[in-house]
């Protein structure tokens, strides 16, 4: 079956964040993208589950988002403008996309 | 009634126990934990059932000027406290002025559960309180951040309120549902109350104590991770500052003539720190600051003072100031 090349780039960032970075990411035009809950996890500042979560803004969320190569740095940079300060890690890999007018 | 007999009075109940129970549970590493879903469930019931029971009572005793002044005080206090734990804290411990300006933003915000607590010890032992205290309790929630960014701005910078966080401060959903609970019950007054006592009124009590089960599980589990990141002079101001915030409290509620349960609840608000509300501002305006420091002598340290020494603590104090 035939494939297409794409970029999947997926950003955890705290969930306090996450309109902000869906509005930058919808600002660099992209506007297909899932978001995931993170149940827990450990970094610089400790280990930490969504049990122990009171408020709002805490916790993480992971969003994902399957574009075409040329529309990457676009994504990254308006993303970035979000993310730079906060707690969080964007990471991008290699992906294959059937259906390439969709992303 | 002196303070010893007092506390002794205000520990051995329920809701202080179950909140000894979860913390007891979260430091030997039990695994009880309260399903988040229920955990937020509860929340909303408490914040609606105080707000509701609030607004009745404020359309029993109408508004008057005391209800202006005490709301200006609330938040000229929540904007002032911030300066002065600041000032302590840089005193007593080695914390970098980022992360001493975001704990100061804390301690001038309110916990509205250690504020349920006192109002629930003030029913127990049959003290008046006037209903408006909700809402002083509302407005004492934003203004200690705009200090804390203050206090940033001024020392090296970085500190930014962007209007989006304003909006969200403002219009978080527990200041919607406490007011706008608090504005139903003072539509509705004690009609409205004996239409929905049976939820507001009747299990009130328990599902405090399940909350506060569960508050304490997530304090103790705080406590146990935040161990290494605070200093011993951090640690004092997480009980330095109730105290100092009481009597600035204390102070005020003097001054405006409030009851001794009013007296008491202004008290708790400027004794208490914040652990939803600032920081989830604190984590948009100042990320740079370490959450593990603020969230550790707010909920860990702080908050369990209040509950289990300072209340005790600052009904004596008001009874001997204020009498009743």
């Amino acid at each position: 079956m035939q494939t297409h090349k794409a970029k999947r780039v997926v950003i955890t960032i705290e969930k306090i964040m996450l309109s902000r970075l869906t509005n930058a990411i919808e600002k660099a035009d992209v506007s297909g993208y899932s978001i995931l809950p993170v149940f827990g996890g450990s970094g610089r500042s400790g280990s930490w589950t969504r049990e122990d979560n009171l408020g709002r803004g805490d916790g993480m969320v992971q969003v994902i988002c399957i574009i075409k190569p040329e529309r990457l740095d676009t994504l990254l940079d308006s993303a970035f403008e979000v993310v730079d300060r906060h707690i969080g890690v964007v990471t991008i890999t290699d992906c294959e996309v059937l259906r390439a007018e969709r992303f | 009634m002196d303070v010893f007999s007092l506390a002794a009075e205000t520990l051995v109940t329920p809701i202080v126990l179950s909140f000894v129970l979860g913390l007891f549970a979260a430091l030997v590493r039990s695994d009880l934990s309260i399903p988040e879903a229920i955990a937020k469930g509860m929340s909303l019931y408490l914040l609606f059932a105080i707000g509701f029971k609030g607004g009745v009572s404020l359309a029993d005793h109408g508004i008057d000027l005391t209800l202006g002044l005490t709301l200006l005080t609330g938040v000229i206090l929540s904007a002032a406290i911030p300066l002065i734990a600041y000032v302590v804290l840089r005193t007593l411990s080695r914390l970098r002025a980022l992360d001493a300006a975001a704990v100061a933003g804390h301690y001038g915000s309110i916990s509205i559960v250690t504020f349920v607590a006192a109002s629930s010890v003030l029913e127990s032992q049959g003290i008046a309180y006037d209903g408006y205290m909700v809402a002083v309790a509302a407005a004492m929630e934003a203004p200690a951040i705009l200090s804390a960014l203050w206090l940033v701005t001024r020392s090296k910078g970085g500190g930014k309120m962007e209007p989006g966080l304003w909006r969200e401060i403002m219009l978080n959903g527990s200041i919607v549902l406490l007011i706008g609970s608090f504005l139903i019950g003072m539509i509705t007054g004690e009609e409205g109350l004996k239409e929905i006592a049976p939820l507001v009124i009747a299990p009130f009590k328990g599902v405090l104590c399940l909350f506060l089960l569960d508050m304490g599980i997530i304090a103790g589990r705080g406590l146990r991770k935040g161990r290494g990141v605070l200093d011993a002079g951090a640690l004092a101001f997480g009980i330095i500052m109730p105290l100092l915030g009481s009597l600035l409290g204390l102070g005020a509620a003097f001054m405006l003539g409030l009851s001794l349960g009013s007296a008491l609840l202004l008290m708790v608000l400027s004794a208490s720190a914040s652990y939803i509300a600032v920081p989830a501002a604190m984590r948009v305006a100042l990320p740079e600051a370490n959450p593990s420091i603020y969230l550790t002598l707010s909920l860990g340290v702080t908050f369990p003072f209040n509950l289990v020494i300072g209340i005790p603590l600052y009904l004596a104090l008001a009874s001997a100031v204020i009498g009743g």
